[in-house]
């Protein structure tokens, strides 16, 4: 049986470490020893249950798409409902754990990066209920396209600073996010959203985002009796994906299947297709070592995806390493295949999905026949 | 004998601290740097730091952001600047250090970029993103062709971490001023005097100070306690301005260092 744990430098394989200046080496150092300290630490998990169950409202729904199912005339289709958590996302679950920590930490400001705004507003929704600061890094092109939450954010007392750099998008939040951190080290806790980033973060995210692994497991065990053949979820960072993913996979004959952002083209800067056959390549962005968009001389591309959670140059390092062992197959749908589904799903189902999410259901679409 | 070590023995014998301006390779253009370069070794810097352009420069305020971003327009890449320096060792002897993230060495490949730099004639490589086994294997392949990996100390660096770090530096030490990104400000930090003292208990490698220092004034001040004074953001922000104002950014250059640098004896070279 393989653990899927990085070693304890935070490598899986060769991708993952901890690629950061030097200012920050000591608040990671805090803040894995914390993580550690805390990880199997019952108080910790009893406080983290409560309030996923009485403040997220989990367990979310494993719901039987049965009119989807009988119109793609194929396989069985369940959909997992993250999108009935509380703030209408999965991002909740990592910011509850996340929040507990930071608590237990002692540390009294909150900073954060969104890119589509779900991670913002549930970060935001954290920090309010626990009365902490909020800071939010926003690029502001991902703000014109997500304003809404933007408003949520605002409303839930974050303060939202918009970030004009590079393409204005999730990548260039996080360096902005970064350099909040490595001027106010102190005070700071650096709540980031996807699997992505400097040991402990990808470790630490996927393990709070497990739970939807955790639940559909005993979900489907319970309706259909039996493991899934398939499963399906979209990959920006790989936080949701991840999630779902890593209860599975010692599941040997569970097949896994990673849908990235095809945008509109296969040309660099077209898409955000990370594993994608031209463009792969390895390199370091952020804090870790994976698959990265990036040019000949290792400056890193520009990435489009019509779902703004999507359009990341990079991707977690566990997925790379899951990627090259052939455990979860990478696969990629154009925004025209995602929007497609989007009105699909929402037709057949009565169930409007997210752009992100939208992703996987145009796989699943193309495939479930 | 690298040109570092012999360049701080010189400082000491004269009993003189050192200068070193960063210059962001490629801004506003290859050519205009190379003169930049020339014209600061000209007038006093003791040490070249050639920034090497990247385009998500995490460690960087909004100044060397913008530089960075403008090199990069110009398609400026890592195999240009080692030209540059190359073009520069034919008419200077100035210790070169590239300041760089690792993502464009590492594209570039390690092992090659060693060999490459080394041939250029660069001395150092300074790799904001690399630290503990990461930074000990660039410092290893850099090692075998004679080249340092100068390595940054921060004030939030721990005394465990100090010890390290300086067991295994080489060139000189690099101790980052104050918890922050790079980029002028009107005080320094009394926490710098602090760190230098607490790396000299681990090391007799000269320490240089940098991020933030910007005045005639800060620079006096680090010369009290350090080796060296390193300067960037104030000159990155005056060839912005000068070539905004469509004035000779060589000669701005030249000036600002005029302004800069306190009276000490000027080096023949």
């Amino acid at each position: 049986m393989n653990t899927y744990e990085p070693n304890e430098r935070g490598y899986w394989g060769e991708y993952g470490g901890r690629f950061v200046p030097e200012t920050l080496v000591a608040p990671l150092d805090e803040l894995t020893n914390a993580y550690f300290g805390y990880r199997d630490d019952a108080e910790f998990r009893r406080d983290f249950d409560l309030l996923l169950k009485d403040f997220v409202g989990r367990p979310s729904p494993l719901y039987f798409a049965e009119r989807l199912t009988e119109k793609l005339g194929g396989a069985r289709i369940y959909l997992k409902r993250e999108d009935l958590n509380h703030t209408g996302a999965h991002k909740i679950n990592n910011c509850v754990g996340q929040i507990l920590l930071a608590r237990r930490m002692g540390k009294t400001r909150i900073i954060a990066e969104t890119g589509a705004g779900q991670h913002g507003v549930a970060t935001a929704t954290v920090c309010a209920r626990f009365g902490l600061d909020c800071v939010v890094y926003m690029g502001t092109e991902d703000m014109r396209r997500q304003e809404l939450n933007v408003f949520r954010m605002r409303l839930l007392g974050a303060e939202v600073r918009g970030v004009d750099s590079g393409s204005r998008t999730l990548k260039d939040a996080i360096n902005e996010a970064l350099r909040d951190w490595v001027t106010n080290v102190n005070s700071t806790y650096y709540l980031l959203g996807s699997a992505l980033g400097p040991h402990p973060y990808p470790l630490m995210v996927r393990d709070f985002q497990s739970v939807i692994g955790c639940e559909t497991r005993g979900q489907i065990l319970e309706k259909e009796g039996r493991l899934p053949d398939l499963l399906v979820a979209c990959v920006g960072g790989g936080s949701n994906s991840i999630g779902l993913f890593h209860e599975f996979l010692n599941d040997g004959p569970v097949r896994m299947i990673g849908v990235e952002a095809g945008g509109h083209g296969s040309e660099l800067g077209d898409h955000a297709a990370r594993f994608m056959a031209d463009a792969a390549a390895v390199g370091v962005l952020q804090g870790t070592k994976s698959y990265l968009l990036q040019d000949e001389a290792g400056q890193i591309s520009l990435t489009h995806s019509v779902s703004a959670g999507l359009d990341y140059a990079s991707v977690g390092p566990e997925h790379a390493f899951l990627h090259d062992k052939g455990r979860v197959e990478y696969v990629s749908a154009s925004d025209e295949e995602a929007l497609a589904a989007f009105r699909m799903l929402s037709e057949t189902e009565g169930i409007i999905p997210a752009l992100e999410s939208s992703h996987a259901i145009a796989h699943v679409a193309n495939t479930a026949g | 004998m690298n040109r570092i070590i012999s360049n701080f023995d010189l400082l000491k014998a004269e009993g003189r601290k050192g200068f070193i301006p960063f210059v962001s390779a490629g801004d506003p253009n290859l050519e205009t740097s190379r003169q930049i370069v020339l014209t600061l070794v000209e007038n006093g810097a003791d040490i070249i730091e050639l920034g090497v352009p990247f385009s998500d420069p995490m460690a960087d305020g909004p100044t060397i952001q913008a530089s960075s971003q403008r090199a990069l327009k110009n398609g400026v890449t890592l195999k240009d600047v080692l030209a540059m320096a190359a073009g520069l060792r034919t008419e200077t002897d100035v210790p070169l250090v590239l300041f760089s993230y690792l993502n464009p060495l590492f594209r570039y490949g390690i092992e090659r970029l060693a060999d490459d730099a080394a041939d250029a004639g660069v001395d150092g490589i300074l790799v904001t993103d690399a630290v503990d086994e990461e930074a000990a294997e660039i410092a290893d392949v850099l090692r075998k062709n004679g080249l340092d990996l100068i390595s940054l100390i921060a004030p939030t660096t721990t005394e465990d971490r100090l010890k390290k770090i300086a067991e295994r530096s080489s060139g000189f030490i690099y101790a980052v001023s104050r918890a922050g990104v790079t980029g002028a400000q009107n005080e320094t930090s009394t926490t710098a005097e602090a760190l230098v003292e607490r790396v000299r208990e681990y090391t007799d490698l000269p320490v240089a100070v940098g991020f933030g220092i910007s005045t005639r004034e800060q620079i006096e001040a680090v010369w009290c306690y350090a080796d060296a004074a390193v300067v960037g953001s104030a000159i990155v922000v005056e060839i912005e301005k000068c070539v905004n104002a469509e004035i000779d950014p060589v000669k701005c250059v030249r000036e600002l260092v005029g302004w800069l640098l306190p009276q000490r004896q000027k080096p023949e070279r």
